[in-house]
């Protein structure tokens, strides 16, 4: 034991003394390896792919190692050249964490996908099956590039590395109404890009660099925000929130995310709306940490909030699994958002807890979608109404969903419950207990459209009553099952992790004692009356939403789904509050509202920064 | 008043009210015409900024390549358009999206005119950086010294982008050759034209290539024109466009990212840093990755302009 902890401190000291040049590694391996794939094509593509994972996996741990062992970032200069000249990589706690996170879900995904792209007999290549994998490192390559990019521009080419890589994924099914999704996907990530660059060049135009770290050295010495800066905060503001589908900007996302590949739907879901929340983390903590004080974070934690109360309540409404899960991101990201209104009074827990939400979220996302896939392909469909069954024929699968479940709406020792508890002590530090319900209501909703599913898969009745069992399941392969299921233990037991590991987020930025914070939040995390206190009305709710799936022999599955939850009056007031939100959430989805919706936002964000400094 | 002054002010009044034209044009084909004319109007605004390397980019691709893609999508959009007008927006709500428009570009451009003067810049930097490269022309030194990075990325979306373009084929036309682009009757001259003018292009292509490292020119807008070369002449019938699944192709498209990357990596240890280049191997490693890329790129931006892969003899019922 003690001769593997001493080999693996010196192998630690051995990256260190390398240097910055480490990074050079994540950035340029799925890069080149998708040059290297599209030439190799073929039989073996899959498998090369995985092999890349895993290279990619083991770099980011080492790279995780060095910054945390090191406690400071790693920088590097490309071409030797220091800017605003040239342009520089740099890697400090947070991008770490995202290296990892994301290297762990291509990771996952090259497993799983092993099977669902398979190739003709003859060993030529199909077109889904090169498409996906190429792209797939498309989006990783873009990925890694926005997690260790400290140049605005740089940084905008790797969102359309990413973008254009991620869009296609959606269209792999090749039926219309993927490739409509797809389309929607382009026009309004363009959109977003547009906007994210124009506001780059303004900021050019007013400091003559686009290197983060001098910018905030020339923002930070200026007495006040001239008005171009506070233009392009705006502009790259709110394209980056276009980017990531915060609502009320979410006209693409439900029917992308649910119209992909389920392998394809994990990545989109998991990470690439990550990439453009990072990017505006990185804008208003290390780039301009003085918007911090502004009412700015109070739009934006506002729109975190809707986005949780809506995407709950219209995933709830769902029919489909997979749009279920799709609204399910929607309210998830609103999460992350919650961050900013709570960084300006508590930064240690609202960033540790941002930064956890964007872990546990990807894990038990990925985890979610695969299980969901595995569902649909087992099934020939993935109507909630009709998964009666489902439990006993694939119960690993899910199970796998369940404990995905379970991490997202926050129990013990979960990710979502770290995320919770940080969040909350975060708003009650800064006197802010309003965002603290918001996320209460959030946990209560995720466990109603959780046990509806669940109810339904355990107890549902059965679509093929009288035939023989198990006619119409298609067996999916083990591999596939069991890392759905990893990928939700992996959310599910986050916050078992030591507390040195969370000490990662903070390394790099001044006063973040994640691990601290952590270890306060998991401390009596597991007494019996904190335990029962988080548990019983996720169980009310639970009980609520079971009574209402219809049992074997009782109604037909279909009606169910009518807007008919229940027949008592406080079910009927439910129904009828949900249909609202859907229709809300629908009239919000028309292209005149959308646009309209990020014109005014951009309008607030400017108006809350003008005079600020 | 200058002479200079007035050509200005009309350069951008017509800039202004062909961008008007081009939103209200009844249909798309119109409107595409309008866009290459604009994108010639924008090549000489470029000029008159003395940004000659916009100024050719602008032409090349902005204008000419994009403009090919645009008649080709109009061509295919053009029998659905009459039921698209229909559901057009309303009249009130298109004025009010006008207007909306209207305030927030002069809102953009208040905002420009009060950015600082002087302008900050990083002109004069770039110019005490330069010799070190070997190069003359500041754009090419920026572009693959000072920036290396964001050219490697850069020409690597556009691999995304074309297989995103292959993505929409259906599964079974996967080995057929691509056959978007537009096939006009065969006729005599339009033959020899595309007989005539690729030597020449060629010729163009390889100056561009060459001068840019001293003069305004480089890879990008070289492979435009070479790429402009190669769809004339499968748009005239000479030459099939290849097939996606074709290995020699593929290489082609790869190879020069690839060999970017390679001397990149070599760097680290001949120059101390990834990108950077050993003392007075500079220029001519640059001019090697600029040839390697300009041939990757023209490929790339041909293809893109081919669209997915159909099956056999489909192109011909293009027009």
């Amino acid at each position: 034991m003690t001769q593997a902890q001493a080999l693996v401190a010196a192998g630690i000291r051995d990256l260190t003394d390398l240097g910055g040049v480490v990074l050079v590694f994540p950035l340029m391996l799925p890069i080149t390896g998708l040059l290297l794939g599209l030439v190799l094509g073929g039989r073996y593509l899959g498998r090369f792919v995985l092999l890349l994972t895993l290279l990619g996996l083991g770099a980011a741990l080492a790279i995780a190692a060095v910054v945390l062992v090191g406690g400071d970032a790693l920088q590097y200069l490309l071409g030797g050249w220091s800017p605003p000249l040239g342009v520089g990589l740099r890697a400090d706690g947070l991008s770490a964490v995202m290296l990892v996170t994301s290297a762990l879900v291509m990771l996952a995904v090259a497993l799983y996908a092993q099977r669902a792209f398979p190739i003709t007999g003859d060993g030529s290549e199909t077109r889904s099956s090169l498409v996906f994998w190429l792209l797939l490192l498309g989006v990783w390559g873009g990925l890694n590039t926005v997690f260790l990019g400290q140049d605005l521009f740089t940084l905008f080419v790797a969102l359309e590395l990413l973008t254009f890589s991620a869009v296609p994924l959606v269209a792999l099914g090749g039926k219309p109404e993927t490739l409509a999704a797809a389309l929607r996907y382009l026009l309004f990530a363009l959109l977003g890009s547009a906007l994210y660059l124009l506001g780059a060049v303004l900021i050019y135009g007013t400091y003559g660099t686009l290197d983060i770290a001098l910018l905030a050295e020339r923002i930070a010495g200026a007495d006040r925000w001239p008005p171009s800066l506070v233009a392009a905060i705006a502009l790259m503001t709110v394209g980056l929130l276009a980017k990531t589908a915060l609502f009320p900007l979410h006209l693409w996302l439900p029917p992308a995310h649910a119209g992909a590949p389920p392998a394809a739907s994990a990545v989109l879901s998991a990470l690439v709306v990550k990439a453009s929340f990072f990017l505006v983390l990185r804008i208003w903590l290390d780039m301009m940490p003085g918007l911090l004080a502004t009412a700015g974070v109070q739009i934006l934690g506002a729109m975190g909030a809707g986005a949780i109360l809506v995407g709950n309540l219209v995933a709830l409404r769902q029919v489909r699994l997979k749009l279920l899960i799709a609204y399910s991101t929607l309210a998830q990201i609103g999460y992350l958002f919650l961050l900013f209104p709570l960084a300006a009074g508590a930064e240690a827990l609202a960033l540790t807890g941002g930064t956890l939400q964007v872990v546990s979220h990807a894990c038990a996302k990925a985890a979610m979608f695969m299980a969901a896939g595995l569902i649909a392909a087992a099934l020939g469909h993935d109507r909630i109404g009709e998964l009666g069954g489902i439990a006993r024929a694939l119960p690993i699968t899910v199970l796998a969903f369940g404990l995905a479940g379970l991490a997202l709406l926050g129990l013990q020792p979960s990710g979502g419950y770290l995320v919770k508890t940080l969040l909350t002590s975060a708003a009650d530090a800064s006197g802010q207990w309003w965002w603290g319900l918001v996320m209460q209501a959030g946990g209560l909703l995720t466990a109603a459209y959780l046990f509806r599913v669940l109810g339904y898969a355990l107890f549902g009745p059965r679509a093929d009553e009288g035939r023989p069992p198990n006619l119409a399941i298609k067996r999916p392969g083990r591999v596939q099952e069991l890392v759905a299921l990893l990928l939700a233990l992996c959310a599910l037991l986050l916050g078992l992790l030591p507390p040195v590991a969370f000490d990662l987020t903070g390394v790099g930025r001044a006063g973040v004692d994640a691990g601290a914070a952590v270890s306060v939040a998991m401390a009596g995390a597991f007494d019996w009356g904190k335990l029962w206190g988080d548990l019983w009305p996720v169980l009310i709710v639970g009980l609520l939403v079971l009574c209402a799936v219809p049992w074997p022999g009782g109604r037909p599955a279909a009606d169910a789904d009518s807007v008919r939850v229940s027949s008592s009056v406080t079910g009927r007031a439910a129904a009828v509050v949900g249909l609202v939100f859907e229709r809300v959430d629908a009239a919000l989805r028309q292209w005149p509202v959308a646009g309209l919706s990020l014109l005014l936002l951009g309008l607030g964000l400017a108006g809350s920064l003008v005079g600020g400094a | 008043m200058s002479v200079g002054l007035i050509s200005d002010v009309v350069l951008i009044l017509l800039v202004l009210s062909l961008a008007v034209w081009i939103t209200i044009a009844r249909t798309a084909y119109r409107a595409v015409v309008g866009f290459v004319a604009y994108g010639l109007l924008m090549t000489l605004l470029w000029v008159r900024l003395a940004a000659l390397d916009v100024a050719m980019t602008e032409a090349a691709l902005g204008s000419g390549l994009t403009g090919i893609l645009l008649f080709a999508a109009a061509a295919r959009l053009a029998p659905f358009e009459a039921a698209e007008r229909a559901r057009a927006p309303a009249p009130a709500l298109r004025l009010l999206i006008g207007l909306l428009c209207t305030l927030v570009a002069a809102g953009l451009a208040a905002v420009v005119l009060w950015l600082p003067e002087p302008a900050p810049t990083l002109a004069p930097l770039v110019a005490e950086h330069l010799p070190p490269t070997g190069l003359r022309n500041p754009v090419t030194g920026v572009l693959l010294a000072h920036r290396a990075i964001d050219t490697l990325l850069e020409s690597m979306v556009l691999l995304p982008a074309l297989i995103g373009v292959w993505s929409v084929a259906a599964d079974a036309d996967w080995s057929g050759r691509p056959g978007s682009l537009p096939r006009p009757p065969a006729s005599d001259a339009l033959t020899l034209l595309a007989r005539i003018l690729p030597p020449f292009g060629v010729l163009v292509a390889i100056h561009l290539v060459w001068i840019g490292a001293d003069e305004p020119g480089g890879k990008f807008q070289a492979a435009a024109v070479l790429a402009a070369m190669w769809v004339l002449v499968m748009m005239a019938g000479l030459q099939q466009p290849p097939a996606v699944v074709s290995r020699g192709w593929r290489g082609l498209l790869v190879v020069g990212a690839s060999l970017f990357i390679a001397i990149g990596i070599a760097g680290i240890w001949l120059a101390d840093a990834f990108l950077a280049y050993p003392k007075g191997l500079a220029k001519p490693l640059i001019i090697a990755i600029e040839v390697a890329l300009t041939g990757s790129v023209a490929v790339a931006l041909a293809l893109l302009l081919s669209g997915p892969p159909t099956r056999a003899h489909r192109c011909e019922a293009g027009r």
